[in-house]
């Protein structure tokens, strides 16, 4: 039983890093159509950027800070200098180019450095609460990482949902050639997407590195995690994300609890096909008014 | 090489022929040079092909030295796995991220074959691929429902998810260490390299010619209208999921089948040898060489197999340290394909097609945008397609539809022209 809450509470924590790493993909899905397979690879490399900035002495939180502005650019970049010059053409395009672009980024991280994994510290304790008399395998840390992205998720959804500025980008999403007749300044805010992608994937970044093997490859399987958690919640909306994460943390965590470690990406592909034909929109997908 | 040379003639003479029918406006083929004349019934050409390719590789792995001879047998390996991907994601429109998971697939069950059964080298072979296609299959179903990037994410997870699973069963699958493999005892005085080479190269020209009678048949068709437009294509009565599962079915069966070899090649099967960065490389290498041309698979090969070797030089010029230099190739890569997948999208061989075709364009001179059309859609059959402009397929083939290259155009694939190549046409024609 104590086995049970451990590798749930296991998963929960897990399940919120994969969270933070499906908004970021569902903010490029919904602006862009487009599933950014190099976020995991951004991330990467905003948070090698913020341990740079620690070895130089630079205090945590400034380097936190850091890398969330790095991801912003970051994200805001690669928009403008790649993903903008593939509009119109096959739904397969962005997919190869953002393939191209996570191999170009593990590989500048991996020549400058090296392939070793290496520490990055924790914004607060790693060691587990203890509650009652027993000690739990939830910390401090996790508990930041829950607060954090669940702050993540409220202030997308608070973006999408209640300013004019959401209301555009989901506009320009929907319909880019009516907005644009409309006024609406498509293109800055298919960037401006991007950007907030960038910034959601640098803070998962943050979050994975303290209790992973920090190297290049580092969030290669966060990605595919957190694309299962962004399918099984429909690609589209936030909370669907957040829920997403949840299911999937914690089918790996029960996964690899049970049935070994080394296992977990089999589970989840079993979640993810599943979820595909049970519910190919995802769980919190509305049916569309009008199929066009 | 050379016999890529060859059949890349031959085609453009099949297509001049195509092409100079009566009421092109054009007087005899002077165009295209005429040095081979090929039968024309494809199989019958196919065929002729590739004995010619065979008795040239034959040659050529016998004058290269060992170590040049295994590169021969890698590109021959490649070729074959790219040509099952090219079927899958160039023709039938379906990205595959996993391909070296059925690559996995295929070595294991030679591996397995060899080390627990006397089974011949054909029959393990053999075997390789048709466990790869039964994956295939499995894969496959669940594929059809899927498009663009849920599918790509799946197949992701695919190439993640199978390696693993060998390593917990390392009693069976030998763990890290993995399976050693025998390679084939050569015949006579060969060495071992040139024969393995051979058989390599020989297989490569194999599933070519069978892949290319495929996409030449109805299959094939159906391939290219499901990728164009699903529901034009279930309404003109192709049974779509089907045909999804069938180009799964292809490309993993070839993908089983390289990855045998792939296991004699290396002389051992491990976990280690399918990373996910294969499976990514693999792709990358399709789309450089060519989405949906099975030239552009030798293209692909070649740079799979020559890009490393290439850069650790590129390295070694630029005194860049080791650990750097490991870094170089991949770094390359994925900048070429960005690059190529922005600047042009039909890779090499499209590259190479848009070339040959400017230069007809500017030698007939008028009323030659026909013909231009004609060898870019109805020549070959197996075209690049999924990957270039495919955002207006139908409009830009109905003026057409009165030429001689109509007939074939319609049968082939409506809209696999590049952007570029449309407007140019359309523009002659005016």
């Amino acid at each position: 039983m104590t086995l049970f809450v451990d590798y749930s509470l296991n998963g929960v924590a897990q399940g919120m890093i994969f969270a933070a790493l499906a908004l970021a993909l569902v903010l490029i899905f919904r602006a862009t159509r487009v599933v950014n397979f190099a976020q995991g690879a951004m991330a990467m490399m905003t948070t090698f950027g913020a341990s740079t900035l620690l070895e130089h002495g630079v205090g945590y939180w400034w380097a936190f800070v850091a890398a969330l502005a790095i991801g912003f650019v970051l994200g805001a970049l690669v928009e403008v200098l790649l993903i903008r010059r593939l509009e119109g053409r096959s739904e397969l395009n962005p997919v190869i180019v953002t393939i191209g672009l996570l191999v170009v980024l593990e590989g500048i991280a991996g020549a400058v450095y090296g392939n070793s994994s290496r520490g990055f510290p924790a914004a607060y304790s790693q060691t587990g609460l203890v509650i009652g008399h027993t000690t739990v395998d939830f910390s401090h840390f996790d508990v930041f990482v829950l607060v954090a992205v669940v702050v993540l998720m409220l202030a997308n959804l608070v973006l999408f949902r209640a300013t004019s500025l959401g209301l555009q980008m989901r506009a320009s999403a929907y319909a880019r050639e009516m907005s644009r007749l409309l006024g609406v300044r498509v293109g800055r805010l298919l960037t401006l997407g991007w950007a907030l992608a960038g910034l959601a994937g640098a803070l998962a970044g943050l979050l994975t590195a303290p209790t992973s093997s920090f190297s290049p490859y580092f969030m290669d399987l966060d990605l595919v995690y957190a694309f299962t958690a962004a399918v099984v919640g429909g690609l589209e909306s936030p909370v669907g994300a957040l829920v997403g994460g949840l299911v999937t943390g914690l089918c790996i965590s029960y996964v690899g609890g049970y049935l070994g470690s080394g296992l977990e990406p089999l589970g989840a592909l079993a979640l993810l096909i599943i979820a595909l034909m049970a519910r190919p929109k995802g769980l919190f997908a509305r049916p569309p008014a009008r199929m066009v | 090489m050379a016999s890529l040379d060859a059949s890349g003639t031959a085609r453009g003479a099949g297509a001049g022929d195509a092409i100079d029918a009566p009421g092109s406006g054009r007087a005899g083929g002077s165009r295209t040079p005429r040095r081979l004349r090929l039968p024309r019934q494809p199989m019958l050409r196919h065929l002729a092909l590739a004995a010619a390719g065979a008795a040239l590789c034959y040659l050529v792995t016998s004058l290269l030295s060992p170590y040049n001879d295994v590169l021969a047998g890698e590109i021959g390996l490649y070729v074959v796995a790219l040509a099952g991907l090219s079927v899958l994601t160039g023709m039938s429109g379906q990205i595959s991220l996993g391909h070296g998971a059925f690559m996995a697939v295929g070595a294991y069950t030679a591996a397995l074959l060899a080390n627990h059964t006397g089974l011949d080298l054909a029959l393990q072979l053999l075997a390789a691929a048709g466990t790869a296609a039964v994956l295939g299959a499995v894969v496959g179903l669940p594929a059809t429902r899927l498009r663009g990037p849920y599918l790509a994410g799946m197949t992701l997870l695919l190439a993640l998810a199978l390696p693993p699973i060998a390593d917990r069963w390392n009693s069976l699958f030998g763990g890290d260490q993995g399976l050693v493999t025998t390679p084939p005892t050569a015949p006579g005085d060969l060495n071992a390299q040139q024969w393995l080479a051979d058989i390599e190269l020989w297989l490569a020209i194999l599933t070519l010619v069978v892949v290319a009678n495929l996409v030449r048949s109805r299959f094939g068709r159906a391939f290219r209208a499901v990728r164009d437009d699903e529901v034009a294509a279930a309404l003109a009565g192709v049974h779509v999921a089907r045909t999804k599962v069938i180009a799964f079915v292809v490309a993993a069966a070839c993908g089983g089948l390289a990855g045998g070899l792939l296991g004699l090649t290396t002389g051992v099967v491990s976990t280690g040898e399918f990373p996910l960065t294969l499976s990514i490389q693999l792709l990358a290498a399709m789309v450089l060489g060519g989405a949906g041309s099975l030239v552009g698979a030798w293209w692909g090969a070649v740079l799979l197999v020559y890009l490393p070797e290439w850069s650790s030089s590129l390295a070694g010029d630029l005194q860049l340290g080791a650990g750097t230099s490991a870094y170089l190739a991949t770094i390359i890569f994925g900048a070429v394909l960005i690059v190529a997948m922005i600047a042009a999208p039909g890779g090499i061989q499209g590259s190479l097609r848009l070339c040959w075709a400017y230069v007809g364009s500017r030698r007939g001179g008028a009323g030659t945008g026909d013909a231009v059309r004609g060898d870019a859609v109805g020549g070959d059959a197996v075209r690049s397609g999924a990957m270039a402009g495919g955002e207006r397929p139908l409009q830009d083939r109905a003026p057409s539809s009165g030429g001689p290259a109509a007939p074939r155009g319609a049968a082939g694939s409506p809209g696999s022209a590049p952007n570029v190549q449309s407007n140019e046409s359309s523009n002659s024609d005016g």
